[in-house]
């Protein structure tokens, strides 16, 4: 009974997301062609001629109204078919896929820095608050949330690569490193491939670029850690588990930490946006081949596939692990019910 | 707590990185901005890939190493027609191309006809610049196994600088037609002192030494990797912290900051490159139909200025619209000097005592021949309103801003032009004829109609002796600076930084770098 429910819940979120992403597809698609020029002038060069350009543009349908070109773009991505990078030709699904699990890799990593350290810190500074650790960690987190990370890239290189000569400035691997991809995520490809060297080395590449990408999550976190906790010690069951004579330790970890953890897996869900975004600029102070790098590269050079399927993908995913979250909350707090 | 965070401690350090490498290994990796776009020689168009196709391919003729002079490659010898329509090319016997297969007439064939027949096998690209500078082609012929014939349809001249560019190259048909253009576009083959090896797209590039490479020289290298770093600070870095060998990329910005950092282990390497940055003047818009007001306006330009502060002296003032390395350069002309005096007197004589008012574009972005356009604007604009001309500072996005000069819709217009070929042709009809002053396709920005100027174009463009086009071009430099349609402004230095153990580092004439020659002390 209860699965079943569950089951018509997710059914029903996941029949949302379609006009979500319809609508998104539609602004994705309004704001390329509010962009001056055309995908013919980019496909031909700076040598066309305006009989060839012409000529392209009736090829492409460019000559159509615009929600004729929407629904046949629409058409096209139901299938699976992003189209085609206009300046590499490569799909750009394709190109995608191998971006991706370079994101992937550094997103996760830095989430998971960003969850240990944020609920470490802001649970400690719950528990004692208003002592020195509390106070710093505030700052700490203020700093944090306030750090432009392409300053904070690259005060990290002078600090750890040219000064102390500990960790390479950017990169994936060392140039010289082979390693051949398999999952895409160099990390797990080092280990299945048994080369202990050349996980230190992914590891070693990674260290820097998912700290700087965690920042900014980590002090969100910290915070809304900070504040939930001390909401839930404030609580009347607290207060009777006290005076239960139950422990300090199991009260905060049993009875406090629980409830207070539905907002932190709100923010968790909210912060993996803002990990994108970020990660447009991680990515390109550490160049990292990621995502965020190779969507900045499309609109630089006017790839109207590159940007909206990259736009497309990436927000779908947001769409997703927004989702995720919704449901972890069902598993967490008994009183949400579907 | 402390156990936790003692482990931390522990795994930092565990990941702390040695470098990597066989020794004895000549490995060059070469840092740059951004990506190859693919590897088929004949389709690409970008800097980037053509950085890496240089090193694998090999072209019928080829450019001097330090001057767009034009000597043998897998050509050994060449003879023109009198009608001059029909060029006669002997090739090289002892080539073979990485796949072990031999390079002869068939492969010369195969590469220019795959581009000009849209029927063959291999058609499978755009080719833009085949139908830019071989449109004039009729066919490619093989006489015997090493010989070839091509036949224009009309003489020109320029066609043997175009041979060394990029759809000149010479790629392996076998390779191409049995497993395909997709796959060659990954996989290429040629016959150049490189062989592709491995590519991670966006991230790494690895090619190694040919050593079977047929050249008197080279290479040196066993292993040459490009490797992405999009940001120019970062790029930097990366070279700083010994990561990478060498940078391309290089903005007088980034010079700025080498030189606040005192090392001397890393190298600039610079020369003139093969492009101008020039002030063009909308001469079918009044009053720069006068030619005393577009006189006075060179007169107010201050290059030393813009080339000391704004290339951070990484660039040389111009006074013709081509660089001093190519062939046919004038150096007789004295350029107008900057003296507002005279300026003042010449805006008296054309009717304006008191100036007027007009816009000034300049470029939203950067490019080798105007590093900051907004910052040559600033410095123009300040001296015209010295002389009482005001000019508005205007831009738009790249792509809005060249589609409106294109359709002449500026009064004065900051702009520039990086060379093909190494043919003055390139620069002085591409630039500045009347054939190119159409509106909508116009890239004569100035709307330059003189008869003359033309005339001497065509001329230059029929003979092949050099000698006598490098006459007409002498002549028609002298017009244009008579006529002023545009100032120039500069010549900007192809720049790149190497370590300091880095021998024989230069630049092609296109400002690509070859490294044939590149060695590494070790």
């Amino acid at each position: 009974m209860e699965g079943e429910k569950v089951g018509r819940y997710l059914l029903r979120r996941i029949c949302m997301m379609i006009p979500v992403l319809l609508v998104l597809s539609l602004l994705i698609f309004l704001m390329i062609e509010t962009i001056p020029g055309d995908p013919a002038e980019i496909i031909l060069g700076d040598h066309a001629t305006p009989e060839a350009l012409a000529r392209l543009r009736t090829e492409m349908g460019l000559d159509r109204p615009w929600f004729v070109r929407y629904g046949a773009f629409l058409g096209r991505v139901v299938r699976g078919d992003l189209g085609e990078s206009l300046i590499s030709g490569a799909p750009v699904l394709d190109e995608i896929k191998a971006k991706l699990a370079a994101t992937m890799e550094l997103s996760v990593f830095a989430l998971a820095v960003a969850v240990v350290v944020g609920v470490f810190v802001g649970f400690l500074s719950a528990w004692k608050q208003n002592s020195l650790f509390d106070y710093l960690s505030t700052v700490g987190a203020l700093l944090g949330v306030s750090m432009p990370i392409y300053w904070l890239g690259f005060l990290m290189i002078i600090f750890f690569s040219l000064h102390l000569g500990w960790l390479p400035t950017s990169g994936r691997t060392t140039a010289t490193l082979s390693l051949i991809p398999v999952t895409g995520f160099y990390g797990i490809d080092a280990l299945l491939a048994g080369d202990w060297h050349a996980f230190r080395d992914v590891l070693a590449h990674l260290v820097m670029p998912s700290l700087c990408l965690a920042t900014v999550p980590m002090a969100t976190i910290a915070r809304m850690t900070r504040s939930s906790m001390l909401e839930a010690l404030n609580q009347d069951y607290v207060r009777t588990a006290k005076a239960k004579g139950v422990s300090t330790g199991k009260i905060i970890s049993v009875h406090a930490f629980k409830n207070a953890s539905i907002p932190i897996i709100t923010v968790l869900g909210l912060q993996f946006g803002t990990l994108m975004g970020g990660a447009i600029l991680t990515e390109s102070v550490f160049s990292w081949p990621g995502v965020g790098t190779w969507i900045l590269q499309g609109i630089m050079a006017r790839d109207y596939a590159v940007i909206s399927g990259g736009t497309l993908v990436v927000s779908a995913l947001f769409i997703l692990v927004n989702l995720g979250v919704d449901i972890l909350y069902a598993f967490l707090d008994p009183r949400i019910r579907y | 707590m402390k156990k936790l965070f003692c482990l931390m401690v522990a795994v930092l350090l565990a990941v702390v990185t040695v470098s990597p490498g066989l020794a004895g290994e000549k490995v060059f990796v070469e840092g740059r901005a951004a990506d190859s776009l693919t590897l088929d020689p004949h389709d690409a168009t970008d800097g980037p890939s053509n950085g890496v196709l240089l090193q694998i391919f090999d072209t019928l003729v080829k450019f001097r190493d330090d001057s767009t002079e034009i000597v043998p490659s897998l050509a050994t010898e060449w003879k023109t027609s009198e009608d001059g329509l029909t060029w006669t090319f002997k090739l090289r016997r002892d080539v073979r191309f990485h796949d072990g297969t031999p390079f002869n007439a068939d492969a010369v064939v195969f590469s220019f006809e795959r581009q000009r027949d849209e029927k063959h096998p291999a058609h499978e690209g755009k080719f833009a610049y085949w139908s830019y500078m071989f449109s004039n082609v009729e066919y490619t012929k093989k006489i015997d196994d090493f010989t070839v014939e091509m036949k224009l349809k009309e003489p020109y001249s320029p066609f043997l600088s175009n041979l060394a560019c990029y759809p000149g190259r010479i790629v392996s048909p076998t390779a191409m037609s049995e497993k395909g253009v997709e796959h060659f576009r990954s996989n290429p083959v040629g016959t150049g002192p490189f062989r592709f090896a491995e590519w991670k797209r966006n991230d790494i590039l690895v090619l190694v030494a040919n050593r079977d490479y047929w050249g008197e020289e080279g290479p040196y290298l066993d292993k040459l990797i490009f490797r992405v770093i999009p940001d120019d600070t970062a790029r930097l870095m990366a070279l700083l912290a010994d990561e990478i060998d060498g940078m391309g990329g290089v903005t007088p910005e980034t010079i700025k900051i080498l030189k606040e950092k005192k090392r001397s282990d890393i190298k600039v390497v610079a020369n003139v490159g093969m492009n101008t940055g020039y002030l063009a003047m909308n001469m079918s818009v009044k009053p720069f139909d006068n030619p005393k007001v577009r006189r006075a306006i060179a007169h107010c330009v201050d290059k030393e200025q813009i080339v000391r502060e704004i290339f951070q002296s990484m660039g040389k003032p111009a006074k013709n619209i081509i660089p001093d390395t190519l062939w046919g350069y004038n150096d007789d002309i004295v350029d107008y000097d900057y003296d507002l005096e005279k300026a003042k007197k010449l805006l008296d004589e054309a009717g304006y005592p008191e100036g007027f008012e007009t816009e000034l574009w300049y470029m939203p972005v950067s490019r080798p021949y105007m590093p900051n356009s907004k910052h040559v604007a600033q410095v123009i604009q300040r001296d015209l309103g010295r002389v009482g001309i005001k000019a508005k500072l205007v831009t738009f996005d790249w792509g809005t801003y060249l589609s409106k000069l294109h359709n002449l819709e500026h009064s004065m217009c900051l702009c520039g032009w990086l060379g093909d070929n190494g043919d003055p042709d390139n620069f002085l009809y591409a630039l500045f004829d009347k054939d190119n002053a159409e509106k909508g396709s116009a890239q004569n920005y100035a709307c330059y109609l003189s008869e003359e100027y033309h005339q001497l174009m065509l001329k230059a463009q029929r003979v092949a002796d050099v000698e006598k086009r490098s006459a007409f071009y002498r002549e028609a430099q002298v017009i244009f600076h008579e006529d002023v349609p545009a100032v120039p402004l500069a010549h900007g230095f192809n720049l790149a930084l190497v370590k300091g153990n880095v021998r024989n580092f230069i630049f092609d004439p296109q400002g690509a770098n070859n490294f044939q020659k590149v060695d590494l002390e070790l």
